[in-house]
């Protein structure tokens, strides 16, 4: 079959040619469809789950703090955040995904930096958590202020892990050294020294405690 | 170290990656472009999609070519959104309405990634992979073709307007650059963390006691085209925010190289195409331009986080992950927005009002900085002519580039090209704040209201995909008109990109004079730039101030 008809003029001619090429391009679409669409994704599943099984069933940890890929093990994903309210375990960010860390609905707050309620609700958050960690307000991180992009954020920095020691030491009657241990552990710098920032781990870090506790 | 040298030890390692790469694989696409040979797979490939790969075509024919094959892909899709349930492998997830199939339809077809809905709640892993991902490779393939149908326009002297085969062209860049490239990054992508398995979303209990989905997915083969073909279209509401798209930060320095290193590498493919590669080093040069200064400008505007929540705060991290922090959120949000990929790794409309003026700009400029996978190149060519043009009309003289005369019927297309865009978005935005339909979808009013409108349609114009989100665009009223943005703002200019590759064809080369303006000096990239400037500049300042430049002041 051609596919440089020769030139026409008349309208039907032009829409006849239309759907010939449409007709082609149908039949060159469900080729591509099986390649790209089945035979790649199915390709990249099968290496994926021999190379790396751990990491291409979702980072599942067991209550132990180990590697896992059964679900029926899991607690958790090493890279998913959850939800920590108890005053025993450290807290994660604000979370704008459902009722908070619910994966089905990843997604953030989208308010704008004018917006007068996210300025009222960071307000509040502060006066919360400098009441929970008896500190000045002054010294409350920005990360615990705010709700991150995905609702699911796994990590908060540093400064706001190292501002729970106290308390999650007194509820659990641990010596502060002891969880600052811990934190330090979990601490994970930039990589290759300049990429993102430094950060903890909640689900890993609250891992580690539960672990040390029993 | 301060946060300012770190960000510019990010940026550093971007640019050396895309430094080294551009070079090799602008030779790679300039090869697969140019080569009489078919590979033994593709010629099986032609056999049983009844194609003739070597029939040369008339740039009509070309044209009619890719929108056939554009309306079968718009169909399948829709088709596959209003089926999904009864496919194999959909997780439970009930068939889309025919507003939102037909929204996504077109924007996956037109490589904006509009996305209306939540992935993780909407869409089966079928649909994802056979449906989405298809049109990932597929709708980028196009793009590259664009241009070398327009390079070869240039190229050819006194022709009957052949400029190429749309098949042979779409087949090749799909199976010699987009698929090797992909399935490479995907396994990255795997060994970083992110997900790969065909499993549904299971419910588990947490540590605390509560309880939480474990999601499945062929994320990390979706993921890799998402980027590297300029998509965006995320697996997950959250985008490459989410910690299964985009786990850590090393992850998102290659998601953000991914993404800028085809639209970076075309132009030397262009400039080896039409035989002077220095044409394609000032095209690189006036691109990296535009791209440096938005990131310089947007991670400044995070990192100094104006603004009264971000006063507040004490940080402009709300809507930012804390792997990613200030830097690598403004770094991810200035490439995505101006290589019109639209994924996102922080949410734009909580960013602070410079910064998220500076993400519609980068899509205002017409997604040319460096734009998306081919749009972006054939795009700034446009600009080119205009510049010529422009500087022809200064000294007296007829307007000539690459050997090719200017002339009325040329820049007529080239006008009506740069005319589309701004048309679409002006009066996409204008009818949605003169309806109680359109206005009933902002989050929040005032200047930041205007903005989110104004995002929605600059983003589905330029077939970028980014938004805005606070703006609720899953609606009937919303789906219809953001999907006739996308179309409009994605075929008209390639219609029109591809009559002038045919008049130039057609064209005999005339010999460099003395009076010919040379458009590899650094003086031309300066005037290159300037007028990409300009042209944005008188057509949405006015817009721009009611939006962002009142938010920024207030």
């Amino acid at each position: 079959m051609s596919t440089d008809p020769r030139p026409r003029y008349s309208a039907g001619a032009d829409t006849l040619a239309f759907v010939r090429q449409s007709w082609a391009g149908l039949r060159v679409l469900l080729v591509l469809t099986v390649v790209l669409g089945l035979v790649y994704p199915l390709a990249v599943t099968g290496i994926a789950q021999l190379a790396f099984p751990w990491q291409s069933h979702g980072s599942l940890v067991s209550l132990t703090g180990e590697r896992t890929t059964s679900r029926d093990d899991a607690v958790g994903s090493a890279l998913i955040g959850q939800g920590f309210d108890g005053p025993q375990w450290f807290h994660p960010r604000p979370s704008a995904a459902g009722d908070g860390y619910d994966t089905l609905a990843s997604a953030g707050s989208n308010l704008g930096p004018l917006n007068s309620g996210l300025v009222q609700a960071i307000d509040e958050r502060r006066a919360a958590v400098a009441t929970e960690e008896s500190v000045d307000p002054s010294e409350v991180p920005v990360d615990a202020l705010t709700a991150s992009a995905s609702g699911l954020d796994p990590d908060i920095s540093p400064a706001y892990a190292r501002l729970q020691v106290a308390r999650v030491a007194a509820q659990r009657g641990l010596t502060p050294d002891d969880v600052r241990v811990l934190v330090d552990g979990a601490t994970v710098g930039r990589d290759l020294g300049v990429l993102g920032e430094p950060r903890v781990n909640v689900l890993l870090l609250n891992l580690a405690l539960q672990t040390m506790g029993t | 170290m301060s946060a300012a040298w770190v960000a510019i030890g990010q940026i550093a390692i971007v640019v050396l990656v895309l430094a080294a790469a551009h070079r090799p694989l602008g030779d790679h696409m300039f090869r697969t472009l140019t080569s009489p040979k078919h590979l033994t797979v593709e010629r099986w490939g032609y056999r049983v999609m009844r194609v003739e790969p070597d029939a040369e075509q008339r740039w009509s024919t070309y044209l009619l070519s890719l929108l056939g094959f554009s309306m079968a892909s718009v169909l399948v899709l829709f088709g596959l959104g209003r089926v999904q349930d009864r496919l194999p492998l959909d997780i439970g997830m009930p068939r889309l309405d025919p507003a939102g199939a037909w929204n996504t339809a077109v924007s996956f077809v037109t490589n904006t990634n509009w996305q209306w809905y939540s992935g993780e709640a909407t869409a089966g892993h079928l649909f994802q992979m056979a449906g989405l991902a298809v049109q990932n490779f597929v709708s980028a393939a196009v793009g590259i073709a664009v241009v070398a149908a327009l390079a070869r326009g240039f190229a050819r002297s006194g022709t009957d307007s052949r400029v190429g085969n749309f098949w042979a062209d779409l087949v090749r860049l799909t199976v010699r650059v987009l698929l090797p490239l992909a399935f490479v990054a995907a396994l990255v992508l795997v060994a970083a963390g992110v997900i790969q398995n065909l499993g549904a979303h299971t419910e588990i209990s947490t540590l605390a006691g509560g309880s939480q989905s474990v999601l499945g997915g062929p994320v990390a083969s979706q993921e890799a085209i998402k980027e590297l073909g300029t998509n965006g279209g995320g697996f997950f509401n959250a985008n490459s925010a989410h910690p299964f798209e985009n786990p850590a930060p090393w992850t998102n320095a290659f998601e953000v190289v991914l993404l800028l290193l085809i639209p970076f590498s075309l132009p030397r493919t262009f400039g080896r195409m039409v035989g002077d590669r220095r044409q394609g080093w000032a095209i690189l040069a006036a691109m990296s331009t535009l791209w440096i200064a938005a990131v310089g400008l947007l991670t400044w505007a995070e990192i100094a986080a104006p603004g009264l929540a971000p006063t507040a705060a004490g940080g402009a991290m709300e809507g930012k992950e804390v792997r990613f922090g200030e830097a690598a959120s403004a770094l991810f949000a200035a490439s995505t927005t101006m290589t019109s990929t639209g994924a996102v790794n922080s949410t734009h409309d909580s960013l602070t009002a410079p910064g998220g003026g500076v993400a519609l700009v980068g899509m205002l400029l017409g997604e040319v900085s460096p734009g998306g996978v081919g749009s972006g190149l054939y795009g700034m060519v446009v600009l080119i002519v205009v510049s010529v043009f422009l500087a022809g009309l200064m000294v007296g003289r007829t307007p000539e580039y690459l050997g090719k005369k200017i002339g009325q019927r040329e820049i007529t297309l080239v006008a009506l090209y740069v005319l589309t865009m701004p048309a679409v978005v002006l009066i996409g935005s204008a009818v949605a704040i003169s309806v109680p339909a359109g206005l009933a979808g902002q989050l929040q009013g005032g200047p930041h209201g205007l903005t989110e409108i104004v995002y929605a349609f600059a983003s589905a114009g330029n077939n970028n995909g980014s938004a805005f989100a606070g703006l609720t665009v899953g609606t009937p009223f919303y789906n219809t008109l953001l999907g006739l943005a996308m179309l409009i703002g994605r075929f008209v200019p390639i219609a029109l990109v591809l009559a002038l590759a045919g008049r130039l064809a057609q064209q005999r080369k005339v010999p460099e004079g003395a009076g010919t303006l040379p458009t590899h000096t650094p003086l031309f990239v300066g005037l290159l730039v300037t007028v990409t400037l300009v042209v944005v500049g008188l057509t949405f300042i006015p817009v721009l101030s009611l939006g962002p430049v009142v938010e920024s002041l207030s």
